[in-house]
């Protein structure tokens, strides 16, 4: 897949899933691989539980601009239980939702409908799988590199390292890899 | 062109608070004093980590409250030490009698603000109360609009700061969250001693030294406070220069420079818009897209606000008809109320030149700016300007009345 000039991601999650760290990760992977990023969180009192948006703006030309998201390309979604009006809201016609849900290709579809292209991984279950918590972000950053890529696995990898200690680094590595090769794209 | 000094620059993922804390330890800083704040904190934090693991030898000093970090970077500096602080909002505003106290002490400290909106109501958001707040403290203040400005921005001021023809100290201030929370790319020195000729370590200010007895900020008479304050008159003038001198020799030694205001397209249009901060860059894109349709309009930036560069906004004001101002703060009971577009006001008023300024109030406790806005305010500018229209009231973008 070709990457176009330029990407704008909005991440949905709670307070606590760690959607603002998902949002630098990205932009800190892409920027290891030579791109330009700019990374920020829906900025002010962050709160655990609560609805959270981050952004990630990925391009291969400097960033100047500093204005919101309104419009994005993809929306990443950690938590299915947020309302699908908020995460739904600006997404471009041909937008992309990268979804974290246990259910099947169908049940998603029939809650999104068939105007935007999907993707889908159970992201619950691989973080509770491999780190015991519902920390579902770094899922979400395996499953949106392979269906669109913004970074590669290693620049992902080194950029884990870069931000944790070793061994939660090697943990959410192996959640990142395991989430590439599980995404499906269903619509 | 061949550099001076081989620097070898690796790219960074960090937030404009991040690139700072790593300027502070390129420019091997003494002592740092701090009291935390949103959105400044990550940058003291930062520091705090780079003291914890050895990276940088300083003395961190927790204080209690703004006013007391302030006091203790001044004790600092007058022992001779390179001091170095970070605020926002409140914390400047409780620090600002100690402003005025490091500048009259004619003391080089450096310190960042990540500009925030002022209370009440609170607001921990972003604007540029609190800088603009500052001015007539007698601080040199530059204002950043990239992380990576911000960065190579800490390193000159040092360098400004500690010049026997200035000896005041320097601000460097940047959008609160817009910039200081967000990641971009930065090239920082791989090599912790890149910066050390060009900010050499010889104090040459007057320090408090048991050997060398001297008197520091003592009682000033009648006879003499006024001569005082003329010297910082004097030392703010000589300012201009050796902050346009630190830019040079920083682009010949680094290859990175900014001047005094940046600008884009200003020599074929009539109309420019002109900003400060972060809210350039959405300025530039939003540009961008109307001169790709044909339009003449061009940008500019002002990145000195103290000493404010009349020379440099004459330059800009000769080649338009007219200016619009963005300004991101109010000056109350004023009714032009930028306090940015109030300056140039003067500056155009005291070359004698006709240029037509318009002020805008935008982004108010980070009221968002997008690029439809900035083109907005272009046609609303131009049609001013096309209209002959002189301004009697700045306007207040997107407020609900």
């Amino acid at each position: 897949m070709v990457l176009k000039e330029r990407y704008e991601i909005r991440w949905h999650g709670r307070g606590g899933q760690g959607a603002v760290t998902a949002a630098v990760l990205v932009a800190e992977a892409a920027i290891i691989d030579g791109h330009y990023a700019q990374s920020y969180p829906e900025f002010g009192a962050e709160r655990r539980g609560a609805p959270v948006k981050a952004y990630t703006k990925v391009s291969l030309s400097p960033i100047y601009s500093r204005s919101p998201i309104i419009q994005p390309d993809i929306v990443v979604v950690l938590d299915p239980s947020i309302d699908k009006s908020i995460y739904l809201e600006g997404l471009k016609d041909d937008g992309m939702i990268i979804i974290n849900s246990s259910k099947s290709d169908s049940e998603i579809k029939s809650v999104l409908g068939d105007k935007y292209k999907i993707a889908a991984i159970d992201a619950t279950h691989i973080a509770l799988d491999v780190l015991k918590a519902a920390i579902v972000n770094t899922a979400m950053v395996g499953a949106l590199i392979k269906i669109v890529p913004l970074a590669s696995l290693e620049s992902v990898e080194k950029a884990l390292h870069e931000t944790f200690s070793k061994k939660v680094a090697d943990l959410n590595t192996q959640i990142v890899k395991r989430s590439y090769e599980l995404v499906r794209l269903i619509n | 062109m061949q550099s001076v000094l081989k620097v070898t620059w690796k790219r960074l993922p960090l937030s404009t608070n991040y690139a700072i804390a790593q300027a502070v330890k390129d420019a091997d800083v003494d002592v740092v004093s701090a009291y935390p704040i949103t959105p400044q904190t990550t940058v003291v934090e930062r520091i705090s980590e780079l003291i914890a693991n050895g990276e940088l030898k300083a003395e961190m000093v927790h204080v209690e409250s703004e006013h007391s970090a302030m006091s203790a970077a001044i004790g600092a500096s007058a022992a001779g030490a390179r001091a170095f602080t970070a605020t926002s909002a409140q914390g400047l505003e409780l620090m600002h009698e100690l402003l005025h106290i490091a500048s009259g002490m004619r003391l080089p400290i450096v310190m960042s603000v990540a500009a925030r909106a002022l209370s009440a109501p609170i607001s921990i958001w972003g604007d540029y109360s609190d800088v603009m707040n500052t001015r007539d403290t007698s601080w040199v203040t530059l204002i950043a609009s990239s992380a990576q400005e911000a960065y190579d921005s800490i390193i000159q001021a040092y360098r400004i700061a500690e010049d026997p023809r200035v000896f005041l100290p320097v601000m460097v201030a940047y959008d609160g969250f817009a910039m200081s929370h967000t990641y971009e790319p930065v090239l920082v020195s791989e090599a912790s001693d890149a910066f050390k000729d060009y900010i050499p370590k010889e104090p040459k200010w007057y320090t408090l030294n048991p050997d060398r007895p001297i008197t520091m900020g003592s009682l000033a008479n009648p006879d003499w406070y006024y001569e005082f304050k003329y010297q910082q008159v004097v030392a703010m003038k000589n300012a201009y220069d050796v902050v346009v001198e630190a830019d040079q020799e920083y682009g010949k030694r680094y290859e990175r420079s900014y001047g005094i205001i940046e600008e884009d397209g200003t020599d074929d249009s009539d109309i420019v818009l002109l900003t400060y901060g972060g809210l350039y860059g959405t300025m530039k894109e939003a540009v961008g897209q109307l001169r790709r349709n044909g339009m003449k309009v061009g940008i500019a930036r002002l990145r000195l606000f103290r000493p404010f560069p009349v020379q440099d906004i004459t330059k800009l004001a000769e080649k338009v008809k007219a200016i619009a101002v963005l300004d991101r703060a109010i000056t109350y009971g004023m009714s032009i109320a930028g306090p940015v577009a109030r300056e140039i006001i003067s500056s155009v008023y005291s070359e004698g030149l006709n240029t037509a300024v318009y002020s805008f109030i935008v982004g108010i406790g980070q009221r968002t700016v997008t690029e439809k806005d900035i083109q907005e305010i272009y046609t609303k500018a131009r049609s001013m300007m096309e209209s002959g229209e002189r301004q009697k009231e700045s306007i207040y973008w997107g407020v609900r009345e």
